[in-house]
């Protein structure tokens, strides 16, 4: 864990890099944040799949993979993988202050 | 009367149904299961039938036959649930009202989610071994296969077994010496995961093992096309892994029924479930087990046995109106086929990887080790599935929470150190 100021607010990140405390970020940060996952700009259309991972979370506890992703979000599989060429729910999750969805084995 | 429904009678429906006659006398409570058709599948033995170490149609045996007496048992497929009115309806119109529903339909296979892989080159050059037709196919091919490239790839998790495809890469290492040809056959292993498992100590061994046998290691790959004509799988990312057969996990979906049902599943036809209680969260009254379970847990046999036991407690709580104070910790235990007639076990849980040691205890089978008494446990399994776990009995010294001793947890330790 590290300790780390993103936007001017003093937060604690897990060893990849997720917040450690959701309820510290705000939308001020998510820019920051998608730098570091080099996602820049921020546009409209990531900035609608944060919103949505965020919301999920909020409702559900998790944020969803990815094929469930683009179920409820209405937004392709291969749409999202451009938007986020490194993993889109983790990538996504990560700039929306959430934990790393619950992958299982 | 209690009415209890229970859908699907494969390995999660059959044990609680028979767990549940047990715990229930025959006027307290109805029990009646339903399936879509008459065909029990064995699925653990899949993995050797491609390589001619079994025959699918031996796997196979009548649900009905698993299925204790005092139990009503329907062979029609399920066409919906009515959760507001706690109502099962099926195909020829029959509805089936209940106090309790359990959900145990389990996960299909959705090879047409991935694009190219139904299309030119399916069952030619692209398999799966994770139905019967397909291992038979696939057996029927490897029988030919004397020289080229053959690629195993996880298009997405959570999959059914998901030590099942590195068994397979270690057993097609295995198939290629016996058959003289391995020095003619390149062999991969391509996965969405950033190493060959998930944890980090059994990641770092199973890929160890990999690397001894020659077989290459593809992480981080998430499949976006399979492309039969030009021989290649394409990620999402626009990388490519080259092919002459493809062994191919698809995504798994829940049972259809299941989206057709308002309310009851998620997207992909999932039951949303608390992970200690198997409750679901969409009713009260529904509860869930298995492969169709929304738990953070492997979609795995010994998962299900281990859930069978806290499902039927909370289900007996529920009925009598206590609190469901029964608790599933994520227990799973496999075993792990590597080859020359050894295995090796692992045994975790939601909060525990798999560590070295030894199972059920300090003088039990080891863990995360090859050996052939493993590989003896792998094969003896199959009767007890049949006769211990679907029966929904216990097998001597194997309890539903994971067991602590026996583990070296200074592996664990090791892990948090150097992280």
């Amino acid at each position: 864990m590290t300790t780390d100021t993103i936007a001017g607010t003093v937060v604690d990140l897990d060893d990849e890099g997720f917040l450690v405390d959701p309820t510290r970020w705000s939308e001020d940060m998510a820019a920051e944040l998608a730098r570091r996952e080099n996602v820049d700009p921020l546009t409209e259309r990531h900035w609608q799949v944060v919103r949505f991972m965020r919301r999920q979370y909020e409702e559900t506890g998790s944020g969803p993979n990815v094929r469930m992703l683009a179920k409820l979000s209405g937004i392709p599989v291969k749409e999202l993988y451009q938007l986020f060429p490194k993993g889109p729910a983790k990538t996504a999750a990560k700039i929306a202050g959430i934990p790393k969805p619950r992958g299982c084995i | 009367m209690h009415r209890i429904v229970v859908l699907g009678a494969g390995t999660g429906g059959t044990l609680a149904a028979n767990r549940l006659r047990r715990a229930f006398g025959e006027t307290d409570a109805s029990i009646t299961v339903v399936d879509r058709d008459d065909r029990h599948v064995y699925q653990p033995g899949l993995l050797f039938v491609p390589f001619g170490l079994a025959h699918a149609e031996d796997l196979v045996r009548p649900r009905g036959h698993q299925i204790h007496k005092g139990i009503e048992y329907l062979v029609d497929p399920i066409d919906r649930v009515d959760i507001e009115a706690s109502r099962v309806r099926l195909d020829d119109g029959r509805e089936l009202p209940y106090d309790v529903l359990v959900v145990a339909t389990g996960a299909v296979l959705a090879p047409e989610e991935t694009e190219g892989l139904t299309g030119e080159g399916w069952m030619e050059k692209m398999f799966t071994f994770y139905d019967p037709q397909g291992a038979e196919a696939l057996a029927e091919r490897l029988r030919f296969f004397e020289q080229g490239r053959l690629v195993v790839d996880v298009v997405e998790m959570p999959i059914k077994c998901p030590v099942a495809p590195l068994e397979f890469c270690f057993l097609a290492d295995w198939f290629f010496q016996q058959q003289g040809v391995r020095d003619k056959v390149e062999i991969a292993y391509v996965t969405p995961l950033d190493g060959a498992f998930t944890k980090p100590v059994s990641s770092r061994r199973l890929g160890g093992m990999l690397e001894e046998r020659g077989i290459e290691l593809v992480t981080e790959f998430n499949t976006g096309e399979v492309d039969g004509p030009g021989g290649k799988l394409v990620s999402y990312d626009d990388r490519q892994v080259g092919f002459d057969l493809a062994v191919v996990i698809p995504v798994h979906n829940g049972a259809s029924y299941v989206t057709r049902s308002p309310g009851l599943g998620d997207p992909l036809g999932f039951i949303p479930t608390d992970e200690h209680t198997l409750q679901s969260t969409v009713s009260p009254r529904v509860f869930a087990l298995g492969d169709a379970a929304g738990v953070p847990a492997s979609k795995a046999g010994s998962v299900t046995h281990f859930e069978g036991e806290v499902l039927v407690e909370n289900v007996r709580r529920f009925l009598a109106g206590e609190p469901l104070d029964a608790s599933f910790d994520g227990h799973a235990n496999c075993f792990i086929e590597t080859g020359f007639s050894k295995a090796m076990m692992i045994d975790f849980n939601y909060d525990t990887e798999p560590l070295p040691g030894r199972f059920p205890s300090s003088v039990g089978l080891p863990l995360m080790k090859e050996s052939h008494l493993n590989h003896l446990g792998k094969l003896l399994f199959q009767w007890f599935y049949w006769h211990t776990l679907l029966p929904g009995r216990d097998i001597p010294g194997v309890h539903s929470a994971m067991p602590s001793a026996g583990k070296d947890w200074r592996q664990a330790a090791d892990e948090e150190v150097r992280t």
